[in-house]
């Protein structure tokens, strides 16, 4: 599948750079998961650091600093053979750096109910932003919102639609202030998302600004 | 040749490589060889510029060679330190963190490869996780590997290809205008979003992201 709809350079400088909440990381990996070009482009601005790491200053190191080195990759080296990577789940629908946080695949998110058919997960991530997993049933609208800040929504399973235009799996949206959007999950199949936020949503109607507590949106 | 530099060229280019590829890549081949052997014949003024610390680190990976190590140690050390204190570290800390930076180095050599990242690349990546780790007390989330096939030696040519693209940019960054080159080393080295350095610098937000454009424009342009 071709992806059309990719990360903002903003988003990648900012990744490559190791300046974003610990949530917008989570997203981007998963994104760049799915999405060769990105995943290149990511190549590119990790290029930047590696470059401005050789024309950077230097700071000489303590005297000693050598030696302790080596007698850290001695010590550790006599000990463990091998740093072993940790065994990864493998998931049809969650990227690796998913199932790290769920901590398992599909099948062990503990979805909540939030009305509508509508099911969430967040995940554990620090506070500066979060991340949660959406479940919306086919054909149905997440309401009317726009943002205070910051909203990316990656699409998993399914496809959704909004003023944006139609996003698939791999596809992420990047809402900003400006935007107020109605999304709606693809009629022939439930749909599966990603979605990040770092502040609260701002719903327009009444009825989801009472809801909007007990969502925790 | 495989370009990983997708920033900068959206197409696979085939023959744009201007120096004889395959005769430099054979040339390397063998004095990768040769230093895995542990019988370093190349003399002090034949070292390798074209590949400057590939083969250092290359040995490090296959051979565990710990004079290579050192010598990543001499060049590399000082620099993760500076990085690291313009992070907003003090000296104490940067110094600790640049000696765990470079264990990460020996510990995870056996991840190196010489077609996807050029030596200072990959060890920036460790030093950016260390400083994330240290100064947001955060994992960070890393995209899937890439299923490799079974290719498991990357093209020497790749290896070429990928460090005199790495050079091109280093030479573009520095010639960047002043004020583009300080915003671009801010955000990779300040760890401040563009709303955070405008509070900085005083300059509108919209500055900043234009000017940061203009830079990657120029970077863009000049890999060209």
């Amino acid at each position: 599948m071709t992806v059309k709809h990719h990360l903002t350079d903003d988003l990648l400088m900012a990744y490559s750079a190791g300046d974003l909440p610990e949530a917008v990381n989570l997203i981007v990996a998963t994104h760049i998961s799915l999405c060769d070009e990105c995943r290149s482009a990511l190549g590119s601005y990790d290029a930047v650091g590696g470059a401005l790491l050789d024309t950077c200053d230097t700071v000489e190191l303590s005297g000693n600093s050598l030696a302790s080195v080596l007698d850290m990759i001695h010590a550790q080296d006599s000990g463990i053979e091998e740093n072993s990577a940790p065994i990864r789940v493998q998931d049809d629908i969650l990227p690796a750096p998913l199932c790290d946080y769920v901590g398992g695949g599909l099948d062990n998110v503990r979805w909540r109910p939030v009305g509508m058919g509508v099911k969430q997960a967040i995940l554990p991530t620090s506070s500066e932003a979060t991340a949660r997993l959406l479940y919306i049933p086919a054909g149905t609208a997440i309401p009317d919102h726009g943002h205070h800040g910051l909203e990316l929504t990656l699409v998993l399973k399914g496809a959704f639609q909004d003023e944006g235009g139609y996003f698939g799996r791999g596809e992420i949206e990047v809402a900003s202030e400006d935007l107020n959007h109605t999304p709606v999950a693809d009629i022939s199949e439930d749909c599966i998302c990603l979605a990040v936020t770092d502040a609260p949503l701002k719903f327009k109607g009444l009825v989801p600004r009472i809801a909007q507590p007990f969502l925790g949106i | 040749m495989r370009r990983i530099f997708g920033m900068f060229t959206t197409t696979v280019l085939s023959s744009d490589c201007q120096v004889s590829p395959v005769a430099k890549g054979m040339e390397m081949r063998e004095s990768c060889a040769e230093r895995a052997n542990g019988t370093d014949t190349l003399t002090a003024g034949m070292r390798n510029d074209v590949l400057p610390w590939v083969d250092d680190l290359i040995a490090v990976r296959d051979a565990r060679d710990e004079a290579a190590f050192i010598r990543v140690f001499g060049h590399f050390g000082p620099r993760v330190k500076a990085f690291l204190m313009r992070t907003g570290m003090d000296a104490a800390l940067a110094e600790e963190c640049a000696q765990e930076v470079l264990v990460t180095v020996w510990n995870k050599a056996h991840l190196y490869d010489a077609s996807r990242a050029s030596p200072s690349t990959w060890i920036f990546t460790i030093a950016r996780n260390k400083k994330i780790d240290v100064l947001r007390k955060q994992r960070r989330p890393e995209p899937e590997d890439l299923p490799w096939g079974p290719e498991a030696e990357p093209d020497q040519a790749d290896v070429i290809g990928l460090q005199q693209e790495s050079e091109q940019l280093g030479r573009a960054l520095r010639d960047l205008p002043e004020k583009q080159r300080e915003l671009i080393e801010k955000a990779y080295f300040g760890d401040l979003s563009h709303s955070e350095i405008a509070d900085q610098t005083g300059l509108p937000l919209g500055t900043i992201k234009s000017r940061i454009r203009l830079a990657l424009e120029r970077l863009r342009h000049s890999m060209k």
